[in-house]
């Protein structure tokens, strides 16, 4: 099972990012393999709207079964939710730390977005 | 003749001009307010509501028996408003600026348009002004449809005075495309410079001649009056800072009706814009004719 | 320094001209007594802050956002299949000197949709990035600040204001400051929506008019939509004094708080004459601006 963190660096040290329409990149890691690839989230920011929206896509189309972040919008979390990609939040942590919550079942998987849509 | 009003800088007092020039206008004349984010024109004129209808831009709508999940509606969306990625399409109406492209390029002609709802149109009687004002739903985030919807239900053959957004960018540019002639606000202070200048800008962009009115003269310096005499822009009025004009207002009274001395300052206003018209229009003339 | 919390105070007016900027120009300086704040200007269509704080430029970056079609004319076939489909009338046709029509894309009206685009049977319109404006990051005697210029006619969806936010933050997370000041647009369309989500605090300057309280109620609504802590403040509150009451109450029964008054001032003008923020000097309004400043901090 692969599951997807927002993040703004390239390491299992870096910090998980909070925001996940607007995080740089999102660390894909396979737990069963143990190993993870890095997905720029840039391009998506560069699109004149709905930042939130390709995000989402983004993590759809990467085979995911699970996302952790900090806050989700209600247009991401609608997308997230109809490709069956389900969302965890988790506060301050760096990608490792977060991962082990994770795979210790510490980490509430959310049943709605938790903040207010941005516009873009 | 479209007259428009507008300027760069907010709250310089484009809904006043517009306003009191409808009321000293003499004769029928429709007062548009395209400032449907904030529409105050109202405000000063109690008269009745004659139409009232609501507006609604086209959004897709995806007949899921139809649909194959092939995604192209997706990828061809520049807004994000349809996402599709092997399942049946997720749309967002209040992304979608109703470009119509998703339902051209779907191979399986699974997508239809239905109507999303943004706002209202209101038409209003007052003597001789009937004022037509759109007002955008909270949330709701594209003026520009509800902007041309309004200005779709100016009556030809009758002038029209189109009270515009502040500032330059696309609500009103949208107002101002096909004005004959627009008056741009400004007041005599730094701020009010800078934001002439870029009003100055975007109406010469346009192409649409244009004229000036200094408010509330005297409470900065003369920095306007050498930008328009420098760049050669006519000055059409200048009203002076009189705090009972900001007091009448303030009480959504007409400053021709709570002060009748200013009727005749609006007047002139009036005079001097059908001159620089007349001006314009005997330039253009000339210029066909050769 | 992602430990702290950052405060981010955005300044609305809903109506234009209320004395938004003048205010937030004194906040800023207010702020900078402590050293903490980061500026950022998102009035990007008609930017006025800069005039008060007079930042120097350290960095410029040109801001892309959506296409803009551009129909090649030598490869044009003159269908004008483009006009027909194209919803917001930015195609019109152009006859060349040998009398054949050909079709031209007008910038000013066109969406960067893509239609016109897909469906030209000869692929004859290109569809480049379309450079809208440029953000910049500055310093200024208040801190560091980041501001940006729309270009004319450019689509005002909000992501330039995005922009200067999320470098504010950057910058204020970088720098460890712990508030950041926005000067927000008018209205209460993209741009303003993208300048409230996520803020810590709202304030509205208002002005004792009908227009003033017509525009509050509808800017009130937008910042309870989005769930954002809102404050209000008369300013000019002495035009009209019953009216300045009743937004008040207005206000409150939105719930919204007060935040205080300021008085009509002609000393305001002068400070901008000046180049000044009010607080910086001794206009009798600049009291009542440190009395607003010192209510919202609580």
């Amino acid at each position: 099972m692969k599951i997807a963190l927002s993040t703004s660096g390239e390491t299992l040290e870096a910090p998980l990012d909070s925001r996940f329409g607007r995080a740089p990149k999102f660390i894909l890691y396979d737990l069963e393999r143990d190993y993870f690839e890095v997905i720029d989230n840039r391009q998506n920011l560069d699109t004149s709207q709905g930042a939130g929206i390709q995000s989402a896509e983004t993590i759809a189309r990467s085979g995911a079964a699970c996302l952790v972040t900090g806050h989700c919008g209600p247009k991401a979390f609608r997308v997230l939710s109809a490709a069956g990609v389900s969302i965890y939040n988790c506060g301050e942590a760096t990608v490792a730390d977060a991962l082990k919550a994770f795979r210790e079942g510490a980490l509430k998987a959310m049943d709605s977005a938790d903040v207010e849509g941005h516009w873009i | 003749m479209i007259l428009a009003v507008a300027s760069g800088k907010g709250g310089t007092g484009k809904t006043t001009v517009a306003v009191n020039l409808a009321s000293v206008y003499g004769a029928p004349v429709q007062l548009v307010d395209c400032d449907v984010e904030e529409p105050n024109s109202h405000l000063f004129f109690r008269g009745t509501v004659t139409e009232r209808e609501t507006f609604a831009i086209p959004v897709p709508h995806v007949d899921e028996s139809l649909c194959d999940g092939c995604g192209e509606c997706g990828r061809f969306c520049r807004y994000s408003a349809i996402v599709s990625f092997g399942s049946n399409p997720i749309v967002f109406p209040e992304m979608c600026h109703g470009c119509g492209g998703c339902m051209e390029v779907c191979p399986r002609k699974a997508i239809s348009e239905v109507d999303k709802r943004i706002g209202e149109i209101e038409s209003t009687r007052l003597e001789k002004i009937t004022l037509i004002q759109g007002r955008l739903d909270i949330g709701a985030a594209m003026a520009p449809p509800l902007i041309r919807a309004v200005k779709a239900r100016l009556q030809e053959g009758l002038p029209a005075i189109l009270d515009a957004p502040p500032g330059t960018s696309c609500p009103v540019i949208t107002t101002l495309r096909g004005a004959d002639l627009v008056v741009l606000v400004t007041e005599p202070t730094p701020f009010g410079l800078h934001d002439l200048k870029l009003a100055v800008e975007m109406v010469r962009e346009l192409r649409i001649p244009f004229g000036v009115v200094v408010n509330r003269m005297g409470i900065g310096d003369n920095r306007v009056h050498a930008f328009c005499a420098k760049v050669g822009i006519t000055i059409l009025l200048e009203i002076p800072d009189d705090r009972r004009i900001a007091e009448s207002c303030s009480r959504g009274e007409l400053v021709v009706d709570a002060l009748p001395e200013y009727r005749s300052l609006f007047a002139t206003l009036l005079w001097n814009i059908r001159e620089l018209r007349g001006m314009e229009m005997g330039v253009s003339n000339v210029r066909s004719a050769n | 320094m992602s430990g702290a919390r950052i405060e981010e105070l955005v300044v609305i007016s809903g109506k234009g001209g209320t004395g938004k900027t003048s205010l937030t120009a004194s906040f800023a300086v207010l702020a900078a007594l402590s050293g903490s704040a980061v500026i950022a200007d998102c009035d990007v269509d008609a930017a006025d802050l800069h005039l008060v704080l007079a930042p120097r430029v350290l960095e410029r970056h040109g801001f892309k956002s959506g296409h803009e079609a551009l129909i090649r004319n030598e490869d044009c076939a003159g269908c004008g299949m483009c006009r027909e489909y194209c919803r917001f009338d930015a195609i019109g046709m152009v006859r060349e000197a040998n009398g054949i029509p050909t079709f031209a894309v007008d910038p000013i009206s066109c969406e960067g949709c893509g239609v016109c685009v897909r469906l030209c049977p000869v692929k004859a319109i290109d569809f480049p990035d379309r450079v809208c404006g440029e953000w910049m990051v500055s310093d200024t005697r208040c801190g560091p600040m980041v501001h940006a210029r729309l270009g004319l006619a450019a689509e005002n969806s909000g992501k330039l204001v995005s922009i200067v936010r999320r470098e504010a933050r950057r910058i204020a997370e970088e720098k460890g400051k712990g508030v950041i000041i926005v000067d927000g647009p008018p209205g209460i369309g993209c741009p303003v929506i993208s300048s409230l989500t996520g803020a810590s605090q709202v304030l509205v300057v208002t002005e004792p008019s009908v227009s003033g309280e017509h525009d509050l109620e509808r800017v009130l609504a937008l910042s309870k939509h989005f769930s954002i802590p809102a404050a209000v403040c008369v300013n000019k509150w002495d035009i009209n004094p019953e009216m300045a009451e009743r937004i008040e109450k207005m206000a409150c029964g939105a719930g919204a708080r007060v935040a205080g008054r300021i008085r009509y001032d002609s000393a305001v003008t002068t400070a901008q004459l000046r180049e000044l923020a009010v607080v910086e000097t001794d206009a009798p309004s600049a009291e009542d601006m440190r009395r607003v400043w010192i209510n919202l901090a609580r």
